[in-house]
């Protein structure tokens, strides 16, 4: 069995590396680049921990071969932040305690972000209907989706500011 | 948990993965949306040599209405839920795509390859059964359309041929006065069906013209309602009506009793959504 070269831009840099064809893309951005948060949580497809952005759409990384995303973009949670500063969704989670455990949170923020570059003034329906692929088993989901919206509050009032 | 090793083959052209898989045939599968390969492989339910992933052959995931509706290959359930199209035009399909899995699969899984993974549970295969849908499939030398009634034969089995590829679905123009819709009963969001009808109508006037109805999870494949069909095409939509096709499909229905429900209740479901289905069709016309 052939090993693949491989490239995939993984929050904004260039990664390559060879990999079994087998090999699934959260092991590969796990194993072979150490950015351990992407999680791995039910390993069967059913709880959204492992989820990353793939040209920015939320996709689950352990449902998925590393070799099918050469030649694209990747985000996980360690590409939320841009130049030490916290995107909006990751201050949401820590203003609105949006976290007990946190295993979930990598995959919650990356939802809550995704969502956020499509509607930028959810519902708590939005929200909610986003993260119903995401299981959490601590926060009883309430607060996730304060957090959410919180950021959404925070990156509307950084926008007018920005226009002011 | 891991799949067995295989080797990963990535087409750029419809002829190219055509010919891969003249060449492999039984040890190859096609990977489409992957959102049901990778489990089974992940199980080692599926174990093929090769990996054929059509993702980067250009133009499969296109959509477009021409006397019928073509959906390609790598159309996403997303998609489907997103499109203005099927929204105004093809209203059980609008119905069914935010009830399939939950929005992480939704995004990658694809119309296609539910209907060739063929599980009884699958959501896609009953609308496309109410719609009268057809299977584009390919070979390098040839190209035919098989009805999904008779592309579906039973649980995870097709009459796709080793070499085919199925390419699109195919749906019928489904007139100007029409209703459909998809009733799911689940657990909770990303569960597979409990139950599950699409109905799809058109009408002419106040009578039914032609009517489709499939029923998921209450049989070794998904079912097609023909007595209830066959009773309503031509009929007036009254309270009689409606409760004979309801029990029609209840009787068509095969359920068995598991921990989603028991096999009583799971036929119970199918009369009552039925039911609940053609009286909010006859709701719309008299309004």
């Amino acid at each position: 069995m052939e090993n693949k070269t491989i490239s995939v831009t993984v929050n904004g840099g260039s990664k390559a590396s060879e990999v079994e064809p087998r090999r699934l893309l959260v092991h590969w951005i796990r194993e072979a680049l150490g950015l351990t948060g992407t999680h791995v949580g039910c390993d069967t497809s059913s709880c959204g921990a492992c989820t990353v952005l793939l040209d920015g759409t939320p996709v689950k990384s352990c449902t998925m071969f590393a070799v099918q995303a050469d030649g694209r973009e990747v985000t996980t949670v360690e590409g939320l932040q841009q130049g030490g500063k916290l995107h909006p969704v990751q201050e949401g989670f820590k203003e609105e305690h949006g976290l007990q455990c946190g295993f979930c949170t990598p995959g919650m923020m990356l939802l809550g972000a995704a969502l956020l570059e499509e509607n930028p003034d959810p519902s708590e329906e939005d929200v909610r209907w986003a993260i119903s692929g995401n299981l959490c088993r601590c926060t009883g989901y309430q607060n996730i989706v304060k957090s959410v919206q919180w950021a959404a509050r925070k990156a509307a009032s950084e926008q007018s500011g920005v226009n002011a | 948990m891991f799949p067995r090793s295989f080797d990963y083959l990535a087409p750029e052209s419809m002829d190219d993965a055509l010919s891969m898989l003249a060449e492999h045939g039984e040890d190859a599968k096609v990977l489409a949306g992957g959102q049901s390969l990778i489990p089974l492989m992940k199980l080692r339910f599926a174990a093929p040599d090769y990996i054929i992933d059509i993702n980067r052959i250009p133009d499969l995931g296109s959509m477009h209405e021409n006397g019928s509706l073509s959906v390609g290959a790598l159309v996403r359930t997303h998609d489907i839920e997103r499109s203005e199209l099927i929204k105004d035009r093809y209203p059980a399909m609008a119905a069914a795509a935010p009830l399939i899995s939950d929005p992480l699969v939704r995004n990658l899984g694809t119309v296609v390859g539910s209907l060739c993974h063929a599980d009884p549970q699958g959501d896609w295969a009953s609308v496309m059964l109410a719609m009268n849908a057809e299977i584009v499939c390919r070979t390098g030398e040839s190209q035919r359309r098989i009805p999904v009634a008779e592309f579906v034969q039973g649980p995870f089995t097709t009459s796709l041929e080793p070499n085919e590829i199925a390419t699109e679905v195919n749906i019928p123009d489904p007139g100007a006065d029409t209703y459909g819709t998809y009733m799911k009963l689940e657990r909770k969001v990303g569960d597979f069906a409990s139950v599950g009808v699409a109905i799809h109508l058109s009408f002419d006037g106040p009578r039914v013209e032609r009517a489709g109805i499939g029923l998921t999870a209450v049989g070794p494949a998904n079912i097609k309602a023909t007595e209830a069909e066959q009773l309503l095409t031509g009929a007036e939509l009254d309270g009689g009506t409606i409760a004979r096709a309801a029990d029609l499909c209840a009787e068509a229905a095969d359920p068995h009793s598991d921990l989603r429900g028991s096999a009583d209740y799971k036929r119970a479901m199918v009369r009552v959504f039925v039911s609940r289905a053609l009286s909010a069709a006859t709701a719309g016309k008299a309004a």
